[in-house]
């Protein structure tokens, strides 16, 4: 009964958004208030619906109620809980009732918080974020439901995948849809300001707060998952340019580009129609990214059950949307005025610089992961692009970046004084070049990558507390926009200190090890004191029990598992981690070697294999760094103060801008 | 205007190359050893372990061998398609038992049945390596002078069946 409960709330949920999406659009356009006050109430209900929706399907997994598919094909009975429920999203299905319930939850927001926004502009908005839904609720109820039966009903569950019984994916697969979906909010402020034809401050400054928020949930939910491969593949690599992460990078990027690019919009007017493009594509490759997940058309580590008709169904959806809203584009943006003029040396030409490069890296990184499908639609045969093909583009793309956000808070607005840039600057360089030089030597080994990516990190350090003292002695306030900004630049700093020292100076050694025999690598010793078996709920392990020692110091007593889970039987590695601040000591446990073949866990020998990892945490906590930093700009109290297009008028700075520019 | 057009231009391409992609399959990877002859090993029989089997007894034969373990799960999907096969008797499958024990490997042919004429145990997943074996199941169509003539990655599906497999294992067998 309760999954029939939950998908007929879906069929409400879709005649709301069909409601939503329609009714306050029109409502603007005849002028009808009628229609436009609809958009509130129906957002609203919309959102009660989907939530109920979400809950039955929880509850149904919660229950073990097999007669489901989805909770047959995804969850087990013996399944501990807090995974029984997160493999509601475990699935295709369940993980678009999870974008759906994002993207309702997202315009509840809108409506609940936007007391300060004209009636028909929000009228646009939701009607936009309606539309958004229509699509969404359709492609789950006609190709895809989460609530179909199965009869009779299995007996117990397949089991969630193995790789999926992880804290991680409590936690992640959250965080990044409310980041991919966010990016919705943004999208549709800028239909709505096309479809107004106002694209002014006012604008961004409302889409503000909007876009760094859902850039906060997307940096942490992508860090989450960075984490989580870490520790849970087994080969402690944090990054793999896999295509399912490349499809939640390069909203990344672009929002990235999209926030900074909205700060000049509203403060000095500038770049409208560069930062509505902008915030279209973030959106758009939101879209992009669910449809290679979620089509088949790459292969990836990330190996959901595919199935050519929704690739297709998602195919066309992206074509209206992302088609669509860019002929509005074509068809409004020429109408737009022109913003304020600025100089060569200005902060407006750094930002623009900057999210020129990070768009141009976002494309990098799209042609890689799109390239085997490019040639293999023309018929040049099947190839696939690793690493190799990422660092050497990426890096060289995102060191300029860095350069200028390092400096872009020195330089003025309009137009940038060479002679008080000068100042600062020789000492980031000072501190960047000594950074660079001497630290290695700590390290006693020198290349030159290494000194460069620790240039960058020092230049930035550097940059941003020039930019702090400089704020300090001067009168103006320091607010928290200013000081998150700073925050997530620093943040830029941490990350490439992190990714730098990895790199450069990780050690790792494939071991056979006997119980009772001793290896050592980078000061550390690791005796190895046999496996035993555990059971798990719904696991046997093998558990290793290794000693690491410093100095003749016990520092560390680690167990790393190699489980069978019983109902799927594949095996996972579950490496044994001791975390510091300055290095991660990683031991994972390979396969047992042994002459007799007996097996188990009486065998003679097992591979193992350990790795010292310096400053590897350094990396995600530069990404919460980051992460931070943009709640703490996002919650700027002159976002929160009621404004309305006629202050913007009465602004002089703005009138003198459109004078400038007429 | 014109301008402004770009964006959309690029992603109408994009959409293109999408669409085409969409009816591609990824996984289809060409493997080097298709037109080579099929690597040899000597191997212990999976039921009667003191009897061993090369390649070379199925010469003269076009068959089927079939990489398979009790802990892959995507076997269990092609499994009911080898076991009808069998019993047509429309070619000889020889199953290679993949980093399997050999208790849970007989146990699991009691429980699904089994389609293989034999299975060789390769415990250690050596000869895997010779075969390029990128995941369970995978499958290479072998002809009469023992040379790999097709191999498909992962579950064996009807379609790939009726349009790859049995064509050419007609057309290998005049």
């Amino acid at each position: 009964m309760i999954p029939e409960l939950g998908h007929f709330a879906l069929i409400v949920a879709l005649a709301i958004a069909l409601v939503q999406g329609t009714l306050p659009l029109v409502g603007v356009a005849q002028r009808i208030p009628g229609f436009i006050a609809l958009a509130r109430p129906a957002a609203q209900g919309l959102f009660l619906f989907v939530a109920f929706a979400f809950g039955c399907l929880a509850w149904s997994f919660y229950s073990n109620d097999f007669s489901v598919l989805n909770v047959a094909t995804n969850s087990n009975s013996k399944l501990p809980t807090a995974y029984r429920i997160a493999a509601t999203w475990g699935s295709h299905e369940g993980s678009l009732l999870l974008w759906v319930l994002m993207l309702s939850g997202w315009m509840l927001a809108v409506s609940v918080f936007s007391r300060s926004l004209p009636q028909d502009m929000l009228a646009r908005i939701l009607g936009v974020m309606g539309l958004i839904a229509v699509g969404f609720l359709s492609f789950m109820l006609f190709t895809s439901s989460p609530f179909e039966r199965l009869l009779p009903a299995a007996a117990d569950g397949r089991d969630l995948n193995p790789l999926l019984q992880d804290p991680g994916m409590v936690f992640h697969p959250p965080m990044l849809y409310m980041g991919y979906v966010g990016f919705s909010v943004a999208f549709s402020f800028a239909i709505a300001a096309l479809l107004d034809g106002r694209l002014d401050a006012t604008w961004a400054r409302w889409s503000r707060p909007w876009t760094t928020a859902a850039w906060v949930f997307l940096t942490i939910g992508i860090a989450l998952g960075s984490f989580w491969a870490y520790y849970e593949l087994g080969w402690g690599g944090w990054w793999f340019w896999d295509p399912v992460e490349n499809a939640s990078f390069m909203p990344w990027l672009i929002g990235t580009a999209l926030i900074h690019s909205l700060a000049v919009t509203e403060k000095r007017g500038a770049f409208k129609t560069w930062t509505v493009l902008l915030a279209i594509i973030a959106f758009s490759l939101s879209l992009l990214g669910t449809f290679l997940v979620r089509s088949g058309v790459l292969t990836s580590v990330h190996a959901f059950a595919t199935d050519p008709k929704r690739g297709i169904f998602i195919l066309c959806f992206l074509a209206v949307v992302i088609g669509g809203s860019l002929s509005l584009y074509a068809w409004r943006a020429n109408r737009v005025a022109p913003g304020g003029r600025f100089e060569l040396l200005s902060r407006e030409s750094m930002l623009l610089a900057n999210s020129v490069l990070l768009l141009v890296a976002c494309g990098a990184v799209m042609l890689g992961t799109l390239y085997p499908l490019f040639l293999d639609a023309l018929g040049l045969g099947k190839i696939s692009v690793g690493p190799p093909y990422f660092d050497s583009v990426f890096m060289p793309l995102m060191a300029p970046a860095i350069l200028l956000a390092g400096i872009g808070p020195l330089v003025a607005w309009r137009r940038g004084e060479p002679a008080q840039l000068l100042r600062p600057l020789r000492w980031v360089a000072i501190v960047a070049l000594i950074g660079a030089l001497f630290v290695p030597l700590a390290f006693g080994r020198w290349a030159a990558l290494t000194s460069v990516g620790l240039l960058l990190a020092f230049w930035i350090f550097a940059g941003t507390l020039a930019a702090l003292v400089v704020r300090f002695r001067s009168t103006t306030r320091m607010t928290p926009a200013f000081l998150g900004m700073l925050l997530a630049h620093a943040g830029i700093g941490v990350f490439v200190i992190g990714v730098t020292l990895v790199k450069s100076y990780e050690t790792e050694r494939d071991l056979r090890m006997a119980p009772g025999d001793t290896a050592t690598l980078g000061g550390y010793s690791f005796r190895f004191d046999g496996v035993r078996e555990v059971r798990g709920p719904n696991y046997e392990a093998a558990r290793g029990a290794i000693t690491v020692q410093r100095d003749g110091q016990t520092i560390a007593q680690l167990a790393p598992e190699k489980r069978v889970y019983l109902v799927q039987r594949n095996p996972m590695t579950e490496a044994a981690i001791d975390a510091g601040i300055s290095r991660d000591v990683y031991v994972a446990l390979g396969d047992a070697v042994d002459a007799g073949g007996a097996g188990g866990t009486d065998a003679a020998a097992w591979t193992v294999r350990i790795h010292i990892k310096p400053f590897i945490r350094w990396i995600w906590i530069g990404c919460l760094m980051m992460a931070f930093g943009g709640v703490l700009a996002a919650s700027d109290r002159r976002y929160r103060i009621a404004t309305r297009r006629q202050e913007d008028a009465s602004n002089p700075d703005a009138t003198l801008l459109r004078r400038g520019a007429a | 205007m014109k301008r402004f057009l770009w964006p959309l231009a690029i992603f109408i391409l994009l959409v293109g190359f999408l669409a085409v992609g969409l009816n591609l399959n990824p996984r289809e990877v060409p493997s080097p050893l298709v037109g080579k002859p099929a690597p040899a090993f000597d191997l212990p029989v999976l039921h009667q372990p003191d009897k061993r089997f090369v390649p070379a007894d199925m010469r003269g034969k076009v068959w089927l061998l079939n990489v398979w373990a009790s802990w892959c799960v995507s076997c269990r999907e092609e499994h009911p398609l080898l076991v009808e096969m069998s019993k047509k008797g429309v070619l000889p499958i020889l199953g290679l038992n993949y980093k399997d024990k050999g208790e849970d490997a007989q146990r699991w042919l009691k429980q699904f049945g089994n389609p293989y004429q034999l299975s060789v145990v390769d415990a250690d997943g050596r000869i895997g390596i010779d075969y390029g074996v990128y995941g369970v199941p995978e499958t290479y169509l072998i002809d009469a002078e023992g040379v790999i003539r097709f191999k498909q990655i992962g579950p064996i599906t009807p379609a790939v069946l009726e349009q790859k497999i049995l064509p050419l294992a007609m057309a290998l067998r005049k």
